[in-house]
C-alpha cells in the first residue's frame, strides 16, 4: 500500500509531468491563460488520462506482448488513445449535454496530446503492474492540473504586472515556468523511489 | 527559375519567418526536454525534420485519395508509421541516442506542427513544394533545437559535444540542464526573437516612411 502512496505523490509533486518533463506543455500554456478553464481542464485530463492508460495497459500486456508486436506499441497507442477520447466525447454529448457543455471543448483538444500519450508509453517502458499502472496515471494527471491550476493563478496575477514589451505572452509565460518548476525542485530527493 | 525562388521562398518561411519553436509556438511541447546537450538536440531535430518531411510527402502524394473526413486519422496513422521507422532505425544503428531520447521520440506523433503541416500545406499542394516545405519547417525546427542545445550545454556543462571550452576551472552552472534551466532559455530566446522583429518592423516602417516622402 505504502508503495503506491509513494509512486502517486512522486509523480504529483516530486516528478511533475509538466514542470519536470515538459509534456502537455501546449495546454498547459494554452490554458493557464483563465483560472476557470484550468480546473475544468485538469480534471478532464485527469479523468481521461487515468481510463485510456488503463485501456493501454490492457491492450500492451494482453495484446501487444504475447504477439511480440512491441514495434507496433506507438502506432497502437496513438490509435487507440485517440479513438477513446473521441467516443468519450460522443457519449457525453449523448447522455449528458451539461457535462458536455463545461468539458467538451477540452476533450477535442486533449485527442492526440503528448501527456495524454506519454503516461501509457511511460507505463509499459518501466514494466508496471496494473494497480501500478493506474496509480501512476491518476498521479500524472493530479499532477497536472495541479500544475495547471497553479499556473493559471500566477498568470492572472501576471496580468496586473507591468512586464516589459518583448516580453509579453509566451515569453514570460515559459520564464514563469522555468520559477516553477525550481520550486518544484525542493521537493526532489524527498521521496526514494 | 520563378519556379526554383518559389520553392525557395518555402523553404525560407520554414527557417526563419514561421520558425516552428520560437514563431508559432507550436510543438514546443516535449521536444525540449531533450535539449540538455546538443547530440540529443540535433539528433531529434534530424528525426523530427525525416519524419515531417516524409509525412508531408505522402499526406501530398494521397491527397486525392483521402476522404475529407477521415483525413485526421490517415494523418496520424500515417504520421505514427513514419515516427516507427525512425524508432526502429534509430534502435539500430543509434543506440546511444535512441536510449537517451527514450519516450520523447515516440511522442514525435503528437507535435502539432506535423499535423498542422499536413493539413495547411501537404493536403493543397504537389509532391515538391510539399516535400521542400517539409525540409524547411523541419530545418527551422531543428536548427531551432540546436540553438537552445548549444546555450544549455555551454552554460550547463561547460562543454559542446562532451568536448569541455573552459578548462577544469569552470563551475558549471548546472541550473541550465535541469528542466527549470530550459523553461528559462526558452523564455529568454523567445523574448529575444520577438525584440528583434519589432526592431525589423520599425526600421521597415521608417524605410517605408522616408521612401514616401521622397516620392511626394
Amino acid at each position: 500500500m505504502m508503495e503506491y502512496v509513494l509512486l502517486f505523490l512522486s509523480t504529483v509533486i516530486v516528478n511533475n509531468f509538466v514542470l519536470s518533463r515538459f509534456l502537455g506543455l501546449c495546454i498547459f500554456f494554452g490554458v493557464s491563460k483563465s483560472l476557470n478553464a484550468s480546473v475544468g481542464m485538469g480534471m478532464a485530463v485527469a479523468s481521461v488520462m487515468t481510463v485510456s492508460s488503463t485501456l493501454a495497459w490492457v491492450v500492451y500486456n494482453y495484446v501487444l506482448v504475447p504477439f511480440h508486436l512491441h514495434f507496433l506499441t506507438t502506432v497502437v497507442f496513438v490509435i487507440l488513445v485517440a479513438c477513446f477520447v473521441q467516443l468519450l466525447e460522443m457519449i457525453i454529448r449523448k447522455f449528458a449535454p451539461a457535462l458536455y457543455n463545461l468539458w467538451g471543448i477540452y476533450l477535442l483538444l486533449i485527442a492526440t496530446n503528448c501527456i495524454i500519450l506519454g503516461v501509457p508509453l511511460i507505463n509499459a517502458e518501466s514494466n508496471y503492474g496494473f494497480v501500478k499502472s493506474v496509480v501512476h496515471a491518476f498521479g500524472s494527471g493530479v499532477g497536472f492540473a495541479f500544475a495547471l491550476i497553479l499556473m493559471a493563478s500566477l498568470r492572472e496575477r501576471l496580468a496586473l504586472a507591468d512586464v516589459p514589451k518583448p516580453f509579453q505572452g509566451l515569453s514570460i509565460a515559459f520564464i514563469l515556468a522555468g520559477l516553477l518548476a525550481l520550486a518544484f525542485m525542493g521537493f526532489s530527493g524527498m521521496i526514494p523511489i | 527559375m520563378s519556379a526554383v525562388r518559389g520553392l525557395w521562398q518555402i523553404f525560407v518561411n520554414g527557417l526563419f519567418e514561421s520558425n516552428p519553436i520560437f514563431r508559432l509556438a507550436l510543438s514546443l511541447c516535449p521536444a525540449l526536454a531533450v535539449t540538455s546537450n546538443v547530440y540529443n538536440a540535433f539528433g531529434m531535430g534530424m528525426s523530427v525534420l525525416f519524419v515531417i518531411t516524409a509525412n508531408n510527402m505522402a499526406v501530398s502524394l494521397t491527397r486525392k485519395l483521402i476522404n475529407a473526413k477521415v483525413r485526421v486519422p490517415v494523418y496520424i496513422t500515417s504520421i505514427a508509421t513514419i515516427v516507427t521507422v525512425v524508432q526502429l532505425v534509430l534502435e539500430a544503428y543509434f543506440p546511444r541516442l535512441y536510449q537517451e531520447l527514450g519516450i520523447y521520440l515516440a511522442l514525435i506523433v503528437v507535435f502539432a506542427i506535423i499535423l498542422a503541416r499536413a493539413e495547411v500545406f501537404a493536403a493543397k499542394n504537389p509532391i515538391i513544394p510539399s516535400m521542400v516545405d517539409g525540409l524547411g519547417m523541419g530545418a527551422g525546427f531543428a536548427g531551432a533545437m540546436v540553438l537552445i542545445g548549444v546555450i544549455r550545454e555551454v552554460i550547463g556543462n561547460g562543454t559542446i559535444l562532451d568536448i569541455p571550452l573552459f578548462g577544469p576551472n569552470y563551475a558549471p552552472a548546472l541550473i541550465m540542464i535541469l528542466p527549470a534551466g530550459g523553461f528559462i532559455t526558452i523564455g529568454l530566446l523567445i523574448a529575444f526573437f520577438n525584440h528583434l522583429t519589432e526592431v525589423r518592423k520599425q526600421a521597415r516602417e521608417k524605410l517605408a516612411l522616408q521612401e514616401g516622402g521622397e516620392t511626394a
